[in-house]
């Protein structure tokens, strides 16, 4: 962009006798252009003027200049701070900066005011990995999690005897929210997904000429797995993001703090809502997810197998007992519960930046879409022991 | 100094100790805030003004010592006596914190309807005085994210004001306001004490608004780390010899003020 010519920044130093050493500074110190000299160069004028008693400067080859030349002079004036005169003929070695230019020396002086920057702090000694994990697992979950739960079940049993915070209107709007904005966002994943589940039934079972079975397939695994999975992964993404990242920007503007101040209980108040938002929500959103599940299915499997609807629609009906769709509701409320308090308790817990509120996002997706799939997997097991 | 009031002193620190973990921000702070007054905390940039406020309004528990309101020990009641307590605080927060998805009318109405028996119409016409009385009387169905700064500090007063109190905190109200709206704001804290009766304590660090508004106060410094002068701003300005009060009080940078202006350059 510069049309001018740059010359390299240089250095050269000459000896005046036994006491002085001048420095010749020549070039141009452009920081962007020419980047800065590093600790090495500061290191060979010092010990280029091993023994002197003086250090003076001459900035008569010098062009033009910025933080770069500043940065370089200060690390001089520090080093030779705080070098032994051991290492200089038992001297200290003293600069005379009378020579450079006025704004250099001001800017030196206001760099000076604030002291030397602090010596980077060491770095912690690791732990063993085993015991890092431990550490982080403990504090960052288990913590959380029995927190969470007592608070909520406190809080909860104090709402059932009446003392409560939590206005209705405010329930209402984040059950719209939560419930009527995502039917889109659910019926598409869900009835891909009872698309894909009838594709890949159709191929397995056409070799047994079992096509009719692709609707107890896709009914089964629905109803019992898919349906309330997905929903709450979607939630997770929709919802519980949403929630940390609202939390997380009322902290940041201090607005928890306004609440606090006034002694309006910010779990009554922000938290309740949305677990209750959301428990009330899900399983409307899970019957619906089934019912478009279904419908996937029954595209593919018209599409695909020849089948009639009548015919896949009772195969449907014979094969989902409602014991499967009670798992599945029961799951949907366990899934809608963790989703909300995942969301809730990370955005309380963030710092007070933009950053955060981000990180505060992230989390609150990743810890939502982990915990239920965690949580689907403890379902499969309890439902297996119990042989249902 | 302080500390020898005692009948009619609304507020007050004892031996009030702050910190974030192992770092401390204030200690041993010792003063009182007469009922009515308008007490100022003052001290430069990051001495822990702020932080003193948190601890008088219950967002901070000091690592030591505690503050007395109306003589009861605030940090040794139980959580729901200081929930009580607070009723009768309201706080204007630095940048006004006013509840982001709600208008400036429910940000005033919220406290109301929370923490009163009001029906809806009362809440209405209360929050809509309080907000009359700082001039925001027609701006009640905007949103807070469409007001200037001026505007979100008055409608943050407002709201501290919802439910009356007795003690009103005010952190940096004029900070980042232009001298005209500063000076306005100066005059609505005065006219509020005297109509409403309320004592005030505010953090600041704006000079003229000090100087117009606060009858008494406390120096906090950030090196000391302790309150190093109590009094009314303007006696301060005049009658202290505390080298850093009055290189505050004269905007001057403490090293000089020993030698007057030009001591050094």
């Amino acid at each position: 962009m510069t049309t001018r010519h740059t010359a390299p920044p240089g250095w050269r130093l000459e000896r005046r006798g036994l006491e002085d050493a001048v420095l010749c500074l020549t070039g141009d110190w452009i920081a962007r252009e020419t980047g800065l000299r590093d600790a090495a160069a500061v290191r060979q004028v010092l010990a280029a003027a091993g023994g002197a008693m003086r250090l003076r400067f001459e900035t008569d080859g010098l062009g033009r200049w910025d933080s770069a030349l500043i940065a370089f002079l200060r690390a001089l004036r520090e080093a030779a701070a705080v070098m032994a005169p051991a290492a200089n003929a038992g001297r200290r070695i003293e600069l005379d900066e009378t020579d450079l230019p006025e704004a250099a020396r001001r800017l030196l002086a206001l760099a000076a005011e604030s002291g030397p920057a602090p010596p980077a702090a060491a770095p912690a000694a690791a732990d063993p990995l085993l015991a890092r994990t431990g550490h982080r697992a403990t504090a960052r979950w288990a913590e959380a999690v029995a927190a969470l739960v007592g608070e909520t079940v406190l809080r909860g049993a104090a709402a059932l005897g009446g003392r409560v915070w939590t206005r209705p209107a405010d329930v209402l709007e984040l059950m719209r929210e939560a419930g009527a904005g995502a039917l889109g966002i659910v019926a598409v994943c869900n009835g891909l997904v009872g698309g894909i589940l009838a594709f890949v039934g159709a191929v397995q079972l056409r070799r047994f000429g079992a096509e009719i079975f692709v609707a107890d397939l896709v009914g089964i695994a629905m109803a019992r797995e898919m349906a309330a999975m997905m929903t709450a992964i979607v939630m997770a993404g929709r919802t519980g993001g949403a929630y940390a990242a609202q939390i997380a920007t009322m902290q940041g503007n201090e607005e928890i703090d306004a609440l606090k101040a006034f002694g309006i209980p910010v779990f009554d108040y922000l938290v309740l809502p949305r677990i209750l938002a959301l428990v009330a929500m899900m399983p409307l959103l899970y019957l619906y997810a089934c019912a478009v599940g279904l419908l996937g299915g029954l595209v593919v499997g018209m599409a695909t197998l020849d089948l009639t609807a009548a015919a896949y629609l009772q195969e449907t009906q014979k094969a989902v007992a409602g014991r499967q769709f009670l798992i599945g509701l029961a799951k949907s409320v366990a899934f809608g519960a963790l989703v909300a308090l995942a969301g809730c308790h990370i955005g309380l817990a963030a710092g007070r930046s933009a950053a955060e509120v981000g990180r505060a996002a992230t989390g609150a997706v990743v810890a939502g879409i982990i915990g239920v799939i965690a949580l689907d997997a403890v379902f499969a097991v309890c439902a297996n022991a119990l042989g249902i | 100094m302080a500390g020898e009031r005692t009948g009619d002193d609304r507020l007050r620190g004892r031996g009030l100790t702050l910190a974030f973990g192992p770092r401390i921000v204030q200690s041993d702070l010792e003063f009182s805030v007469r009922t009515g007054s308008i007490f100022a905390v003052m001290g430069g940039s990051g001495c822990g003004k702020s932080t003193v406020l948190r601890a008088m309004v219950g967002l901070l528990r000091p690592a030591a010592g505690t503050v007395l309101v109306d003589g009861e020990d605030y940090w040794a009641a139980a959580e729901a006596r200081r929930a009580e307590i607070g009723r009768r605080f309201g706080v204007l927060f630095q940048n006004g914190a006013l509840w982001s998805s709600m208008t400036v009318a429910e940000n005033v109405a919220l406290p109301l309807a929370m923490l009163t028996r009001l029906d809806a119409g009362s809440i209405e016409a209360l929050a809509r005085l309080k907000l009359s009385l700082v001039g925001l009387g027609a701006a009640g169905g905007r949103m807070p994210s469409e007001l200037s700064g001026g505007m979100r500090k008055r409608a943050g007063l407002a709201r501290a004001l919802a439910l009356d109190p007795d003690i009103l905190f005010l952190d940096e109200p004029s900070a980042g306001l232009d001298p005209i709206a500063s000076k306005r704001l100066d005059d609505l804290i005065l006219e509020l004490r005297d109509g409403l009766g309320a004592t005030i304590v505010m953090v600041s660090h704006e000079l003229p608004s000090l100087f117009a508004v606060c009858d008494d106060g406390v120096f906090l410094d950030a090196e000391a780390r302790t309150a190093i002068a109590h009094g009314a701003p303007r006696s301060l300005r005049d009658r202290c010899d505390h080298p850093t009060v009055r290189a505050f009080m004269a905007r001057a940078r403490p090293e000089y003020a020993r030698e007057g202006p030009d001591g050094r350059r």
